[in-house]
């Protein structure tokens, strides 16, 4: 295993576009005792930048307040707001190598060395993939070329000394829930509940999709969740499998010594194998179900922003129409309307692109994770059966 | 179960499958050809004597005849005539009295056949084994157990199994043939074999455990997944208990047992309503403990019986914690392959949903492979079950009575060492009455005592005899049954890997449809 806590860049959500002047990943990543700390390392010939190469390190938060800062952006409103990245958790894997250490006396030395093995490539891999989720977030927003431009953005990138967000842990909580509540209010819209006229036919085909592709797509990831899971513990199921075959092979009788000691490697073999196929569901599958599922929220929450915009447009109209009939206040009453109808326009035609961008990029994230998915469920099942196939012959070489 | 001695029935032909796999201890050398040539072998009388000169040792090569032999004539009350008709079948399970000989050719008469015969004087021990090889699966006899049918209705319904022989062998009437029977008939032949072969030191297979709660939701009438996973469990049970038990020589010869496979109408078996044969095997390992952790530790002369019973014991944890695994193993497959189904009904909810259209029929291809493999996952967990787990709950509980066996072996010991201790004490109270000085009324006494002291020393020879005879009788059976499970274990764990690799190459063709689908997607 090579490069410890260097993430590779992620291919699950982020088409370049092949543009390179302004190229953003994680160079490097250390977790310290509750936190990570990420090493955000930008190439850039762009001229904001005072450098061509430079380097800062960012926590968690620091990334959050950045996505809060793009969702807050009035400017940004039709566009998709790439989701941010999720909380680096490592405590259930923390709770399970301390239980571990803790002991169970009933385990041998080797089994307890494998055990700990696992759960410390457990850790490695939730470590990798949270590295992974933050890198995407910052590439797709250096990809965008509307957000790559955000004067957050630059001092997210290039401030090297930390930006005094920490804080806002507790803000960030408070601001989730108030989130909620204004949420529902959008599912209302969103959902048609409130009356509102959808005029175009576009637009109201995205809403009824994206409705039930995120409720769908939710679903799938946690189903996909379960068998990664399942197959894990299969596979760990091997491990005293293992050795109790090793101690029966070391006391056997002669004739059936070989064939436990070589059930026991086979065993062994077999762990490693189903591991490894646990951990390529949970990547090409698992982790792809759950990026859309955040990114398809994401433009639900476009959508709801949209039809916030329409409702404040109609809003408007009949604030035009009651001026005009009292003829009191009408030219404040035009100029609001004007600026209503364009806002509702600007939004529906830069959200229209976004979301015929975000089809394609679902499409073809999709499709390279499926294609790599099944090669790897391919190339498993091929060493699986090779080796299957080594100890049958051997066994039945035996007299 | 047997209140006194019952030797074993004769002429079990069993073959020379005596063969230590650790010592080059040769303990007889034994035959079944001597058999065949026993109407003209020698008089019962003679191998009395043989026996008597019998250690609990290793034996040189001078024993001429077969060991069974002398099982039988060992107890012999009556005059043995070889010629003498079939006896009786032993239908109940009480003691029967001592037991009237089979006349041996027409029963092994198949097995012979089979084998080069000549007149047999003393073999040696490779010989031995180039005849077993020869022999290799000579039993030819195959049973199946199927067809489970649900009799009866509410508490008093039961579950019958058809049982169905296929042999070769003359001592059954037809070559093929098949009759129906209850769970309690299993126990029932299981608590006659055993009341007649453990404490004589045959290890007797176990018949499966009863289940009072599977069995009920049966009878209640529940028709859900786990009751008919419980009878197909039982079935296999029960197939497995008599093909194990048909595969012992000595058992196979019983009359109990072919009248179990052959006869359409059985006597209800009565007694197992309470007591399961495992329940009495179980009482009687209780009671031979109990009895052996009062008594004094056995002087073992015999280094290896303390060696085979260590080794017993070790196999016996060892399988356990295998077991265990095993027993996890399965349980995680079935919840991946439950997952696995629920996640493929998701993907195809998602391939709806989806629309774009190649990649919503890529989805739902997805979703049809998850649910071939959730088929794949189930199948696998039953090779897990059938296969690996159940092998090794089987061979827990072979192990058991085979340590019952060694545990008779002890309580053997105990009665002779006690039959022993009393002959001492007559004879000391002979001696005491001797040196006394009252004429008269001391004749009769002194008569009595000696009477006494010849009925104990008979008991004392009979004793020695007794453990002698237990003592081989178990170093073969262990000879036997290690090769059994030997083969057992084998074919098991080939056939179990060979499913593993039916399982590997099923998805490898799934997987292999699917791909060209994703890489449709355009």
């Amino acid at each position: 295993m090579d490069d410890a806590m260097v993430a590779q860049p992620s291919s699950t959500a982020v088409d370049l576009h092949g543009d390179s002047s302004l190229q953003v990943e994680i160079s490097d990543a250390v977790s310290e005792r509750d936190k990570v700390k990420f090493t955000v390392q930008t190439k850039s010939c762009l001229p904001h930048f005072a450098q061509t190469e430079f380097s800062v390190v960012r926590q968690h938060e620091e990334f959050i307040w950045l996505h809060d800062a793009y969702v807050e952006n009035e400017e940004y409103a039709g566009l998709i707001i790439p989701p941010a990245p999720p909380r680096p958790d490592f405590e259930a894997s923390r709770e399970k190598l301390q239980k571990l250490g803790e002991g169970d006396s009933s385990i041998t030395r080797e089994e307890f060395a494998k055990m700990k093995q696992e759960l410390e490539a457990e850790y490695l891999a939730i470590f990798k993939k949270t590295v992974a989720m933050h890198e995407v977030f910052l590439q797709r927003l250096a990809a965008h070329p509307t957000l790559r431009r955000d004067h957050n953005f630059f001092v997210f990138l290039e401030y090297g000394q930390d930006l005094s967000v920490r804080g806002k842990n507790r803000k960030e909580l408070l601001g989730g829930f108030l989130r909620n509540i204004v949420k529902s209010a959008d599912e209302a819209l969103i959902t048609g509940m409130s009356g509102l006229k959808e005029v175009d036919d576009f637009f109201e085909h995205e809403r009824t999709f994206l409705l039930e592709y995120h409720t769908r797509i939710r679903d799938a990831c946690l189903r996909a969740d379960r068998v990664m899971h399942s197959h894990k513990c299969l596979a760990d199921d091997y491990i005293p499998i293992s050795a109790a075959l090793s101690s029966l092979g070391t006391q056997e009788v002669n004739q059936l010594k070989t064939s436990f000691l070589k059930l026991a490697e086979l065993f062994e073999r077999l762990r490693k194998l189903e591991g490894r196929m646990a951990s390529d569901e949970d990547l090409k599958l698992s982790d792809m179900l759950r990026y859309y599922m955040r990114d398809s929220q994401a433009a639900k929450d476009l959508l709801y922003r949209r039809l916030r915009a329409l409702a404040d447009y109609e809003n408007a109209n009949k604030a035009l129409d009651k001026a005009r009939t009292r003829n009191r206040e009408v030219r404040t009453a035009e100029s609001h309307q004007q600026l209503c109808c364009q806002r509702f326009e600007r939004l529906s035609d830069s959200a229209k692109q976004e979301l015929m961008d975000f089809k394609s990029r679902r499409v073809s994230s999709f499709r390279k994770n499926l294609i790599e998915l099944a090669e790897l469920e391919l190339k498993h099942a091929k060493a699986s059966t090779l080796l299957l196939r080594n100890t049958l012959v051997a066994l039945k070489g035996e007299p | 179960m047997a209140a006194e001695r019952e030797p074993p029935p004769l002429g079990d032909g069993k073959p020379t499958d005596f063969e230590e796999l650790e010592d080059g201890e040769d303990l007889f050398t034994s035959t079944v050809s001597t058999l065949e040539s026993s109407p003209s072998s020698p008089e019962p009388a003679g191998l009395a004597e043989d026996i008597s000169t019998n250690s609990n040792g290793p034996k040189p090569a001078e024993v001429v005849l077969d060991d069974d032999r002398e099982d039988l004539f060992a107890e012999a009350t009556e005059e043995v005539s070889l010629d003498s008709p079939e006896r009786e079948p032993i239908l109940s399970s009480e003691p029967s009295p001592a037991v009237t000989p089979v006349t041996p050719t027409t029963l092994i008469a198949p097995r012979i056949e089979s084998k080069s015969l000549s007149a047999p004087v003393i073999f040696d021990r490779s010989r031995e084994e180039i005849e077993e090889e020869a022999n290799g699966d000579v039993f030819d006899i195959e049973i199946g157990v199927s067809d489970p049918e649900k009799v009866g209705d509410g508490m008093n319904a039961y579950m019958a199994y058809r049982v169905t022989t296929k042999t070769s062998l003359s001592m059954f009437s037809k070559s093929e043939f098949s009759v129906k029977r209850r769970f309690s008939d299993f126990l029932g032949l299981h608590s006659k074999l055993a009341s007649k072969y453990l404490h004589v030191g045959y290890i007797v297979p176990p018949a499966p455990e009863k289940s009072i709660v599977g069995m009920t939701k049966v009878k209640v009438g529940k028709e859900d997944s786990s009751s008919t996973e419980f009878v197909e469990k039982r079935r296999a049970a029960l197939e497995r208990y008599l093909q194990r038990t048909v595969k012992h020589p000595t058992l196979l010869q019983d009359p109990d047992l072919r009248q179990f496979l052959e006869s359409s109408e059985l006597p209800r078996a009565v007694n197992t309503q309470a007591l399961s044969g495992a329940g009495i095997l179980r009482m009687v390992n209780k009671a031979a403990d109990a009895v052996n952790k009062m008594t004094i530790k056995m002087n073992e002369s015999d280094a290896w019986f303390e060696e085979k019973q260590q080794q017993f014991e070790n196999l016996d944890q060892q399988l356990r914690k295998l077991h265990a695994s095993v027993e996890a193993l399965v349980c995680h497959r079935k919840e991946l392959s439950a997952n696995t189904a629920a996640f493929a009904k998701s993907a195809a909810m998602l391939g709806n949903s989806e629309d774009h259209t190649a990649l919503s029929r890529a989805l739902s291809q997805l979703a049809e492979v998850e649910e071939k493999i959730d088929q794949l996952h189930q199948e696998q967990a039953f090779a897990d079950f059938y296969m690996f787990s159940e092998l090794l709950s089987d061979y827990i509980r072979l192990i058991a009575a085979v340590k019952g066996v060694f545990d008779h072996r002890m309580k053997c010991w105990q009665k002779w060492e006690d039959a022993q201790i009393t002959l001492l004490k007559k004879r000391e109270t002979e001696a005491k009455m001797m040196v006394a000085n009252k004429p008269d009324k001391i004749q009769q006494a002194k008569n009595e005592i000696r009477e006494e002291i010849e009925e104990w020393e008979a008991k004392v020879q009979q004793g020695e005899r007794d453990f002698e005879q237990i003592s081989k009788t178990i170093r073969k059976e262990v000879g036997r049954f290690e090769k059994e499970r030997v083969k057992d274990f084998k074919t098991v764990i080939i056939k179990y890997l060979e499913s593993l690799v039916q399982t590997q190459q099923q998805l490898i063709k799934y997987w292999e449809a699917f791909l060209p689908e994703a890489k449709a997607i355009a």
